[in-house]
């Protein structure tokens, strides 16, 4: 589940909250989004992925709320992991799609199953 | 909903839902010159099944023997409830629509040949780059905006009203014609981006007297770590199984396993994996950049599932990877109410894949081609109708859960509902190891459980959508079990266990209509082959 947005990076873009597939987040009287509804968190990692800042944290849990400590996120690469392995941001080593290897795996399925038959 | 709505708009064709059929809709029909409205539960870009994860894609270069032999492949595996023509137009569509999204900049990868590989997409890619190309086309999207219900006059669908979950505002959209691509129903299982997916179009679309056809066929689960979302399965090929107490829960080496295998060893306590088959670096590589997002929950808990192990669990995943939905008539998936289309799952899946889930290539070939399809047949439609048909003065259709429909003034606990229709549908000893009185019963539990999606919704915004999900989820689940029982045979994804067999005189569909009672016709499969009278009495998986 969804478990930090930095107010340390957080820019109050609102792109959160208007991404959110199932409607997580609010925006406070401040213009700060904050975690409203986190038990609707579906974890699908999309804030995350679409947070221009790296400001959002989604944990793995999908069942049970954790804590989390955003220096050691960062200091664990975390915080924006899931963005940079996209493609997308500063920290990006290149296009998740265009390093796609799923061809590779099929060739691999397609001669593990000519060498059974 | 009695009330005039607070944003009123009009459009030729209205699309309801923002996934990769509501996108390939929106975009087909405004590229025949309609004047579009999308309006999605949450975002087009995040919302639905394959924005997070990813999709194989029935792609076939135009091999006549390729494709002949796919072809033939999926009438078994579907059980001969799918139909070789649809089969081919999918193969064809797709084919054509992939070289649009490589014009458009996807970067699809390469075979180990060096050839352009376009078999695979990756959800978050994919998913913005229709978003973009929807825009582009000139379609006004309306995000964060659920469709509640659709109106009607007596011409047919006459557009939809909902509410928008950033202010609550209501809002109506007039339209010559709409496509329902919300999506199949997971119920909530959280299987990775399925919360989204609640059965609304179904309920929307039964309101209006469609049919939906091949309910049965929802016995479908996806394996995910036990405490995560990511239901990606194809990688577990590479995976040993153990018990809780790390002895081996399978003869001889790792490597892919039956179907029903996990399930059946989950029956007896938890299961753990551990990928060892891939056993280079390379190998791990491979992996790793096939599917990045399998790798998110265990590279986050420190899990290493290349040596170490991991537990997993079931999702169920419902109709969205099940093919039931909508009863698709005509070639520009048409229902059977005038103006009415379907696309994706919320369509019946029946026509490409049968009785066999849809999961893996069928299903997001099919959201291309339907949303492709449907977009063209609706922009038509609502052309006939001519410029004034967007001027129709609909009625509001929703019966179930809504404000304007409460029977009585109690409000509806909607949580406590929902989770007593969660209840009945994702143990995997009701709904997987299917059987005559188990599945019965949960019909009679839900039944007694209906007369309460006749209460107020809570006040709340959030409230008011719940309320009309959980509507649709027991509506959907009751539909499901109903169809279930009606086939007394073991077909494709369905079985009973007083049925083991597939019954030659059982090839054809099952329709239900209605909400309140449930009606059930058998429909013939056109273009479909005779079952073989003898096909061993067990699962032709």
């Amino acid at each position: 589940m969804i478990e930090l947005i930095s107010e340390n990076r957080c820019i109050q873009c609102g792109l959160c909250i208007k991404v959110c597939p199932t409607n997580v987040f609010d925006e406070d009287d401040a213009g700060m989004p904050v975690i409203a509804r986190q038990e609707d968190c579906q974890t699908c990692f999309m804030c995350e992925a679409y947070c221009p800042v790296d400001a959002m944290y989604v944990s793995p849990q999908a069942d049970v709320s954790v804590l989390v400590d955003e220096q050691q996120l960062i200091e664990e690469g975390l915080l924006g992991s899931w963005r940079a392995t996209i493609g997308w941001g500063p920290n990006s080593k290149g296009s998740m799609a265009a390093n796609d290897t799923v061809p590779l795996l099929n060739g691999i399925r397609d001669r593990r199953r000519a060498a059974q038959a | 909903m009695g009330e005039s709505a607070e944003i009123r708009l009009t459009a030729d064709v209205l699309v309801l839902g923002g996934g990769p059929s509501g996108a390939w809709a929106a975009w087909s029909a405004a590229k025949q010159g309609a004047k579009v409205i999308l309006a999605d539960k949450g975002y087009l870009g995040t919302s639905g099944a394959t924005a997070p994860g990813g999709t194989n894609l029935l792609y076939l270069p135009p091999d006549q023997a390729k494709r002949d032999a796919a072809v033939e492949d999926r009438l078994k595996g579907g059980g001969y409830l799918s139909e070789a023509d649809w089969i081919y137009r999918v193969m064809e569509q797709v084919y054509i629509n992939m070289e649009l999204v490589a014009e458009w900049g996807y970067p699809f990868p390469k075979d180990a040949d060096g050839n352009v590989s376009k078999a695979h997409l990756h959800g978050p890619e994919y998913m913005h780059l229709m978003r973009r190309v929807v825009a582009k086309a000139g379609v006004r999207i309306l995000d964060q905006h659920p469709a509640q219900e659709l109106l009607q006059d007596d011409h047919g669908v006459a557009g939809a009203r909902g509410i928008s979950r950033l202010d609550g505002r209501t809002w109506e959209v007039r339209a010559g014609a709409v496509v329902i691509a919300t999506g199949g129903c997971a119920f909530l299982s959280k299987g990775l981006g399925c919360n989204v997916l609640t059965g609304d179009g179904l309920l929307m679309a039964s309101e209006l007297g469609a049919d939906l056809s091949g309910m049965e066929f929802s016995r479908q689960y996806a394996p995910s770590a036990a405490f995560g979302t990511v239901t990606r399965g194809r990688l577990l090929g590479w995976a040993s199984f153990y018990d809780g107490d790390g002895q081996l829960l399978h003869d001889g080496t790792g490597g892919p396993r039956g179907d029903d295998f996990l399930a059946r060893m989950l029956r007896n306590g938890p299961v753990y994996a551990t990928l060892d088959q891939a056993d280079t670096e390379e190998k791990r590589r491979l992996l790793r950049q096939a599917h990045p997002v399998f790798f998110l929950p265990y590279d986050r808990s420190g899990i290493d599932p290349f040596t170490e192990r991991f537990p997993l669990t079931l999702r169920y995943e419902g109709t969205v990877r099940g093919t039931g939905g909508i009863r698709i008539i005509g070639k520009d998936c048409s229902t059977s109410v005038p103006g009415l289309f379907a696309a994706g799952d919320a369509a019946s899946r029946e026509k490409t894949a049968g009785a066999r889930t849809g999961g893996g290539a069928y299903n997001a070939s099919w959201a291309i081609c339907s949303g492709t399809w449907a977009g063209q047949g609706a922009a038509e439609h609502a052309r006939l109708l001519g410029s004034a048909s967007a001027q129709r003065e609909g009625r509001p259709a929703g019966q179930y859960g809504l404000a304007s429909s409460a029977r009585t003034g109690k409000t509806t606990e909607v949580q406590m509902l929902t989770e007593n229709i969660r209840r009945e549908v994702l143990p995997l000893e009701i709904n997987y190891f299917r059987s005559v009185p188990v599945i019965q019963a949960a019909l009679d539990r839900l039944n007694a459980l209906w007369p309460e999606v006749h209460g107020q919704p809570p006040e709340t915004v959030q409230g008011k959508v719940r309320a009309r999900e959980a509507a649709a989820m027991a509506a959907t689940a009751r539909w499901m079990y109903t169809a279930a029982l009606a086939r007394t045979e073991t077909r494709g994804m369905h079985t009973l266990a007083e049925h083991p067999a597939m019954d030659p005189d059982q090839a054809h569909r099952l329709l239900v209509s209605g909400v309140e009672q449930i009606k059930l016709r058998k429909e013939a499969v056109l273009g479909g082959r005779p079952s073989p009278a003898v096909e061993e009495g067990r699962l032709i998986l």
